[in-house]
């Protein structure tokens, strides 16, 4: 296997673009990150998505998207695993370029959510659960972290408002992102006080449904210096998996895939959790930043929650994560998220996280997760 | 759920049949032919009691197309008394009054219906569990 780096990244602001079809989204990324990487030609390109085919009546993106950034006739393909799409699409690149497949790989991860209507974004995005036996007795995916959520509160002894930190940290690292969808703080008050959505989740422990395209770059470590001044190491990039269902796992609230795919990663790059000097984790939900943080070996079992009270999740804390707003606060264009947060490891490992930069950056770590944990790719980056 | 996929899971839906193996006695809810405790082969059917208990419960107000009609309503997942989880709908409850630990039993209920034209899904939901029925039934055997 060779190393790979990422030589380039583009990404559009998160939002409601509603003047961009999903094309002329993903041709915006695709293009400024070739741009970034000095390039014009790629030996293939990989997209991340989840829901096209119900948002937009658009399958088979990857010749598409080749297509309109004027790389039609090269390998391009999709990729998909729910949420975590666009993680799977960056794996893909990273094995295309390991192998010796390819030497020059665009990894795109892409979602146009606002083309959906009505109620139809819910159902879509329940399609990430078991359509068997989880959805058609009604479940949205918001009430499948709810069930976590209120197990968890129950066996730990937490308050829903004990998870307000994760939502107020996201938020505050939100505003100084320019691609960012709400760069606004929030109060504890206002995150109490928010509208329920599926009890115990309300609005302001749920990431946003939105736009958004970010792309990357990938070629072989020993090439890496010839495009880019800031190449960025992938020192891991590896998969785990689970259970669809809740009901089918042995203890739901142990993130399984996550561990899986935590130490695969560990094990690869030959660090352990002390190592990261900070990880954007897949905080859909707020419970899900708590879970993840156990998982990855940053907090024990039931006390992930407490790095959101006790500020260790801050910029200057023991593990920064969501430091540039992560999915609450830039917001959540589900095949996408897996390269923004990629992206946003790589700006603070190489010093060009502006006002949000973790001081002394080194090791940086992504996690990406589908589902309510079925899928969970997990990167660790170094400058 | 379209009709062929309504057909297929009709006995787990209106019975609970799921499965048993014989190697390490998992009792298996919803039925996949493979035992997830010890992942040898395990087909042969096995009817649950329907009683369990909340293992956690979450009211939703913003549903899924489909099921505008019934919000807001409570899901949940039942630990059945067999071992599984399973995930389904509260019925005949208070969402105020659901807690986790609470005992419940299977009813069969109306899950949606597909269109003014369309067919009436049925399937299993779970309701505290009614004093007058804690007289001991049959359960545990083989469907
Ligand atoms: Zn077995």
């Amino acid at each position: 296997m060779r190393d790979v780096s990422i030589i380039g990244f583009g990404q559009t602001p998160v939002g409601e673009h509603w003047e961009l079809s999903l094309r002329h989204i993903a041709a915006q990324a695709v293009l400024a990150a070739m741009q970034d990487a000095g390039i014009d030609r790629a030996d293939a390109l990989y997209v991340g998505n989840m829901i096209a085919s119900e948002t937009s009546g658009q399958h088979h993106l990857g010749a598409l998207v080749a297509d309109f950034v004027g790389l039609r006739g090269i390998e391009a393909f999709r990729v998909e695993a729910a949420c975590a799409s666009g993680a799977a699409a960056l794996r893909a690149g990273y094995l295309a370029v390991a192998s010796g497949a390819a030497d020059l790989v665009i990894v795109v991860g892409l979602e146009k959510m606002t083309d959906a209507i009505g109620n139809s974004i819910t159902t879509a995005l329940a399609e990430a659960a078991d359509a068997d036996y989880e959805t058609p007795h009604g479940l949205s995916f918001v009430s499948i972290n709810a069930l976590l959520m209120r197990r968890y509160m129950y066996e730990f002894g937490v308050r829903h408002e004990d998870f307000a930190g994760f939502a107020i940290t996201a938020h505050q690292n939100a505003v100084n992102n320019p691609y960012a969808m709400f760069r606004r703080p929030i109060t504890k008050e206002e995150f109490v006080q928010a509208r329920m959505i599926a009890d115990p989740i309300n609005l302001l422990d749920s990431s946003p449904v939105a736009d958004g395209a970010a792309a990357v770059v990938l070629c072989p470590t020993d090439q890496a210096r010839s495009f880019s001044e800031y190449p960025v190491h992938i020192r891991a990039c590896e998969v785990g998996t689970d259970s669809l269902a809740l009901h089918d796992r042995r203890d739901p609230l142990f993130l399984e895939a996550a561990y899986i795919s935590v130490q695969k990663a560990y094990a690869r790059a030959g660090v352990t959790p002390a190592d990261i000097d900070l990880f954007e984790l897949h905080d859909a939900f707020t419970i899900m930043a708590a879970l993840s943080l156990e998982a990855a070996g940053f907090a024990r079992r039931g006390e992930g929650v407490r790095l959101a009270m006790d500020g260790a999740i801050a910029l200057n804390g023991r593990i920064p994560i969501s430091t540039m707003g992560g999915l609450k606060g830039r917001g959540h264009p589900v095949g996408a998220t897996g390269v923004y947060q990629v992206i946003e490891v790589a700006q603070q490992v190489t010093g060009r996280a502006g006002a949000n930069q973790v001081p002394n950056a080194r090791l940086g770590m992504a996690q990406n997760i589908g589902g309510s944990g079925a899928t969970v790719i997990t990167t660790i980056l170094e400058a | 759920m379209g009709i062929p996929a309504y057909w297929r899971t009709r006995t787990q839906r209106y019975a609970l049949v799921g499965e048993v193996c014989h190697k390490c006695g998992a009792k298996i809810f919803p039925p996949r032919d493979v035992c997830p405790e010890c992942t040898r082969p395990a087909s042969d059917p096995f009817t649950f009691s329907g009683r369990g208990e909340v293992y956690s419960f979450s009211t939703i107000y913003q549903p899924p197309e489909g099921f505008e009609e019934f919000a807001p309503y409570t899901v949940a997942l039942v630990k059945l008394e067999e071992g599984p989880l399973v995930t389904a709908q509260l019925t005949d409850v208070d969402p105020a009054e659901v807690h986790i630990g609470m005992p419940v039993e299977m009813v069969t209920r109306k899950l949606r219906e597909e269109g003014e034209d369309g067919q009436i899904i049925y399937g299993y939901k779970f309701r505290p569990l009614l004093r007058n029925t804690l007289t001991p039934r049959p359960s545990g055997q083989a469907a």
